[in-house]
């Protein structure tokens, strides 16, 4: 940069801030083009709907007439007037408080734990844990395993060993939904962050350790506390974000095992009240209120996590 | 003095054998745990009809035959829309969206890990803020978008929003900014390479791991896809969609949907298996440091 810069006629001392920056600008021209054509579909496919729901939101917009402004209307009847909503609120905070630090430990304790094992079964191992991600509509066999009559694997087993008289219907009793989707959740939750736990782990430098042992660390528990976790912070940043923003998504493993509505509103999650909204009723406005609400609930929930997780070890 | 554990050999420090025998039975556990339901439907598909209909259900085979899957493609044969039909819809959306997005993300990390300019560093925040919210998010507006430019019903609608996933640009420029010295570029740009050049024959090239790994993440996700709200026509829908509809045949089918699932979940499972030592080469670099 220094290089270009003593061509110029005008060094970076006597120009002003505008100018440099401008200077800059046209320097790097080529830089704008590599960028533009993902940005352009960045903003146009994530930032701008983002702006615009929270835009819609204070309207009752149907798509035919045409937006009529109500400013916070949609927020108040959606707190106050519509009981369904706060059932999915509920749902889905339960939903995310249990399955996102669930999932994110779980995922640590794994990849913690096959740290030590020879490469070999290490990557085994790590293909059992993480192909139900993978493995698209795979959960459905829960669905099998757990169906409502006798052919279902559990209800066949507890008939059989006459624990039970008649099959229990795990998917449509109220009682069960919500434990068994959260079970499937965390069966398929094991995702990208597991991998980077995985990375993470690996790239710790192994000498830390040594040194760590001469300085009195007696145990693999403090060794994870003093050395192993402040080395991965970034790898645990990165980690809790994917299973934040994953846990808040929740919806389709519910609507997929328990139908939607799934009984009683049990399980009844943010996603499918949106869904129904924008896919079945057309109320635009009232859509992109509960749109920007999970929008503010997920970018809170991860702003003060990512907060905490910086402070680790300080 | 404290006697010395060995492990091959080798010394291993802070490691008390109550511990690994602990963390062995949790790990048994848990894996057992995540392994069986994928056995069962890989059993499930190779049952004989009788079988399927034993009670208690057997957690094995007796006779396995392949019948399960000849039924799922004559079932799928007489079907309206041929079978072919949404494996070849399957193939060009996942092929069509991870092309896109190979080429946008590189192209757009290169100039964001290595070109210093004004915008950059905002244009990176952006993207990592994007992985905080899910894509439910937009979907209202991207649906008015898309019946604006009138892509409702058409693959675009599913293709170009794939070009811009965050997740592999974001790993992509995570890589390059850590295994892509400065020194190298500088010395292609001094022989008067242009920055395009650079990218392509001095970048990409030392990268290998990371776009492999964008190529995995974006093929997933695509070929995973069921019914989307964008599309009506039943000639233009999905694999993962037209699965669907035979396990909500139920019962009688549940041979032929096992089946089903097992072709669908082998195609992911097998790509990992090859490319795993690169995708956990890239997830080194994948941390965020704030």
């Amino acid at each position: 940069m220094s290089k270009n810069t003593l061509k110029q006629v005008k060094t970076r001392k006597e120009m002003t801030k505008a100018q440099w920056t401008w200077f800059l600008i046209r320097k790097n021209k080529m830089a704008y083009i590599m960028v533009a054509p993902f940005m352009i579909l960045f903003f146009i496919f994530t930032i701008i709907p983002v702006v615009l729901s929270l835009l819609l939101s204070f309207t009752s917009f149907n798509m035919l007439e045409p937006p009529e402004f109500v400013f916070m209307s949609n927020y108040i009847t959606l707190f106050l007037d519509d009981d369904l909503f706060m059932t999915a609120l509920k749902n889905t905070l339960i939903f995310a408080a249990i399955t996102g630090p669930a999932s994110y430990i779980i995922s640590f304790c794994v990849a913690w734990f096959i740290n030590e094992l020879p490469p070999k079964i290490r990557s085994i191992v790590t293909l059992i844990f993480y192909a139900p991600s993978i493995a698209g509509n795979v959960y459905l066999i829960w669905g099998t395993m757990f169906a409502d009559d006798a052919y279902g694997y559990v209800n066949g087993f507890l008939l059989d060993l006459g624990l039970i008289d008649t099959p229990i219907l795990f998917f449509h009793n109220a009682k069960y939904v919500m434990p068994l989707c959260i079970v499937v959740a965390l069966w398929t939750s094991l995702g990208t962050s597991f991998l980077s736990f995985i990375a993470g782990l690996q790239g710790i430098n192994k000498s830390l350790f040594e040194a760590g042992a001469i300085d009195g660390i007696k145990n693999r528990w403090q060794e994870l506390w003093y050395i192993t976790l402040p080395s991965m912070k970034p790898q645990l940043m990165f980690g809790a974000i994917l299973a934040i923003t994953g846990s808040f998504g929740f919806g389709g493993i519910v609507s997929a095992l328990a139908g939607n509505p799934p009984v009683d509103y049990v399980g009844y999650t943010l996603s499918h009240h949106l869904g129904e909204y924008q896919g079945n009723r057309w109320e635009v406005g009232y859509a992109a209120a509960i749109s920007f609400l999970m929008f503010l609930m997920q970018i809170g929930a991860n702003v003060l996590v990512t907060k905490m997780i910086s402070k680790l070890g300080e | 003095m404290k006697k010395l554990r060995t492990r091959k050999h080798q010394v291993v420090l802070n490691r008390s054998a109550g511990g690994d025998v602990g963390i062995t039975i949790m790990l048994t556990f848990l894996g057992i745990f995540m392994f069986l339901p994928m056995y069962y439907t890989v059993i499930q598909s190779l049952k004989p009809l009788n079988e399927l209909f034993y009670f208690p259900p057997r957690f094995y085979v007796e006779n396995p035959t392949p019948d399960n899957f000849t039924d799922l493609f004559n079932l799928m044969g007489d079907s309206w829309v041929p079978f072919s039909r949404y494996i070849f819809n399957t193939v060009l959306i996942s092929v069509g969206g991870t092309f896109g997005n190979l080429v946008l993300s590189s192209i757009c990390a290169y100039a964001l890990a290595k070109i210093e300019f004004p915008g950059g560093k905002q244009c990176f925040w952006l993207i990592q803020k994007s992985l905080m919210f899910s894509a439910t998010v937009g979907g209202l507006v991207n649906f008015i978008t898309m019946s604006m430019i009138g892509w409702i019903d058409t693959y675009l609608a599913i293709i170009v929003p794939a070009w811009c996933s965050t997740l592999g640009l974001y790993l992509m420029k995570q890589f390059m900014e850590s295994n892509v010295t400065t020194e190298i570029l500088e010395s292609s740009r001094l022989d008067g390479a242009s920055e395009f050049r650079t990218f392509w024959s001095i970048a990409m090239p030392m990268v290998k791991p990371a776009w492999l790994t964008l190529i995995i993440y974006s093929f997933q996700g695509l070929w995973n896809a069921g019914s989307s709200e964008y599309i009506y026509s039943e000639q233009l829908k999905t694999l993962n969609y037209a699965i669907g509809q035979i396990t909500a045949g139920g019962i009688k089918r549940a041979g032929a949907s096992a089946a089903a699932t097992v072709v669908m979940m082998m195609v992911p499972i097998m790509v990992f298996v090859i490319t795993q030592s690169n995708i956990i080469e890239t997830m080194g670099s994948s941390g965020m440091k704030d």
